[in-house]
């Protein structure tokens, strides 16, 4: 089972990007749940959602408390959040940020497998707003093969996004050949 | 034919009432219920269901409409949570003792104070004694079912009563998972129109809901009390026709590996699903645990707990509210149940998930090991609240 967490800020689309997840998931035929960490949010302020993927029946509703995976919406959170935090054993945290991984590693002390991708330059470029969400999508199915269909992934994007699909499914796109790769310490 | 697609419960839950073509939705918003009535007045401003939704400044008024519709012949719907379900208090009771069939979601949450939005049981639990039929779903599909289903059974003029369809709140009125929606068609089939026993009518006058005088108040509540008993026997076959038209049976009292079990725990609503995760674990290791699931929790199904435990010496059982000065309200009324049976289970209290504390699996294996431990000869411990912070 892959067990994701997203971290963002109120109003960047974390909790529609695990419902997007959820959704391509289903539509493959397998079992997903997508939920926002329940209570009040506010815009801008730090903000997690959950998903998980399993290709058999899930019945767990607790909290995610290890993720297999975890994606990172907005680089100013490294500095305020502890982003490995649970991280399960061969896990994989997946950065918006257009640093150096190595040079990330270092500042942040993550060991853990770990993809980054430049996603506020993709998505000021193509959709025209640094909003990231579905840049990071893009993202986390280069760096976790397997999890979903890109093609049940797009298709959710488009059914979401009307009018602004294609840009976002053209950052989506984008994000799956810069995502780079460096592998646990 | 059924689609399965990703769906929150609180959606899936509005898209079947609009299936049910309800006349009559009044509702305030109040979270974690909010979603319900949002995407149901959408469907209603956007022409897919051609219903009235009827705003109001209080749930006090939506439960106030909702007795005036239904009295007049109309199918009607509400949907509320915690704080709201409490300021309907009053009227709650004239509906189900007026016998009009309002179907109510109830997405449960804690009652204040302190002031929480988070999922309990202490909502419905303070409405223990409203004289509606009250069922618990367990995941995004049981609760559209039984929402399909509480319309049939709610306007069964056996019945003619209220239910009360509760769902946990967040942990699935904001959780998107699959569900298997149904057809129009078929739900019609299954929902035939609403007949009432009694109708308000202009041009045939009668009164509803006059005064019950010494002479009578203790017949009226004699009758409530029958009927409600005795919904239980449509209930089953309302069920089972559920199951014949859509192929997912539901009985008020379920089980969970329970047929070779040594301990059982009792759990209600959606930590049913978690707790059967936290079986299968611990049945890999060898421990004879199972589970009884209670579904129907008015009117109560005594026979249905009595048969679920069997022989089992020793009976778990999780509540999600507490009743400061007293027993936690399932365990009492499975106390209740078992203490006039020659065979019955020493059982244990556990106090779980108050106000969004979150129950991870070992929360579930340390009651089945106090559980065990009783199983093993040991004493039974005093009511325990899991996952306390000390």
């Amino acid at each position: 089972m892959h067990e994701v967490r997203f971290h963002g800020r109120g109003g960047q689309g974390a909790v529609t990007s695990a419902e997007l997840l959820a959704h391509a998931a289903i539509a493959e035929g397998k079992s997903a749940q997508a939920f926002p960490s329940f209570g009040p949010e506010r815009r801008g302020a730090p903000v997690i959602a959950f998903a998980r993927v399993s290709d058999q029946a899930i019945r767990n509703r607790t909290a995610i408390q290890k993720p297999s995976l975890v994606i990172v919406l907005d680089p100013s959170l490294l500095r305020l959040v502890k982003v490995d935090q649970g991280l399960q054993p061969g896990g994989t945290v997946v950065l918006n940020t257009g640093r150096d991984p190595d040079a990330i590693r270092k500042d942040f002390g993550i060991q853990a497998r770990l993809a980054t991708v430049d996603a506020n330059h993709i998505a000021r470029e193509e959709i025209g707003r640094v909003i990231t969400n579905t840049t990071m999508l893009g993202a986390a199915t280069a760096a976790v093969a397997g999890m979903v269909q890109t093609q049940l992934l797009i298709e959710a994007l488009d059914e979401r996004f009307g009018r602004i699909a294609a840009r976002n499914i053209k950052a989506f796109t984008r994000a799956q050949t810069e995502t780079r790769i460096v592998e646990a310490v | 034919m059924e689609k399965r697609i990703g769906l929150e419960a609180s959606i899936a839950v509005a898209e079947v009432v609009g299936l049910c073509d309800a006349d009559v939705i009044s509702a305030y918003p109040i979270t974690p219920q909010t979603h319900i009535v949002e995407h149901l007045s959408e469907m209603v401003a956007d022409g897919e269901l051609q219903a009235a939704f009827v705003p109001v400044e209080s749930e006090h008024s939506a439960m106030s409409v909702c007795c005036g519709t239904v009295a007049a012949g109309a199918r009607t719907f509400t949907a509320t949570s915690s704080q709201g379900l409490a300021l309907m208090h009053e009227i709650l009771f004239i509906v189900s003792a007026l016998r009009l069939p309002v179907v109510m979601a109830v997405a449960n949450r804690s009652l204040s104070g302190p002031i929480s939005i988070w999922n309990d049981h202490s909502d419905v639990m303070a409405e223990r004694d409203i004289g509606w039929v009250q069922i618990f779903a367990e995941n995004a599909q049981e609760a559209l079912d039984l929402t399909i289903w509480g319309f049939r059974l709610a306007e069964d003029q056996r019945v003619s009563l209220p239910v009360a369809v509760n769902f946990d709140g967040f942990i699935l009125t904001h959780t998107i998972e699959p569900v298997l929606m149904p057809d129009r068609e078929s739900v019609q089939a299954f929902l035939p129109a609403f007949e009432p026993l009694m109708r308000l009518d202009v041009d045939q006058p009668i009164t509803m809901g006059p005064v019950g005088i010494p002479d009578i108040y203790t017949e009226a509540k004699k009758a409530h009390q029958e009927v409600l008993t005795q919904s239980y026997g449509p209930i089953v076959e309302t069920l089972d026709a559920f199951a014949k038209s859509f192929g997912r049976q539901y009985l008020p009292v379920e089980t969970y590996c329970a047929d070779d079990a040594e301990v059982l725990l009792l759990t209600m609503g959606a930590l049913g699903e978690t707790a059967m995760t936290a079986v299968d674990q611990r049945r890999e290791k060898g421990d004879k645990i199972g589970l009884v699931r209670l579904r129907l929790w008015r009117p109560f199904p005594f026979d249905d707990l009595i048969r679920a435990v069997g022989k089992v010496p020793v009976l778990g059982v999780m509540d999600r509210a507490i009743s400061p000065g007293g027993p936690s309200p399932v365990a009492s009324e499975v106390k209740a149940t078992f203490y006039q049976q020659e065979q019955r289970p020493k059982v244990v209290e556990f106090t779980v998930g108050l106000g969004g504390r979150d129950t991870p699996l070992s929360d579930f294996d340390g009651m089945f090991d106090t559980l065990l431990a009783v199983h093993r000869g040991g004493e039974i411990p005093k009511p325990t609240i899991i996952g306390l912070r000390e």
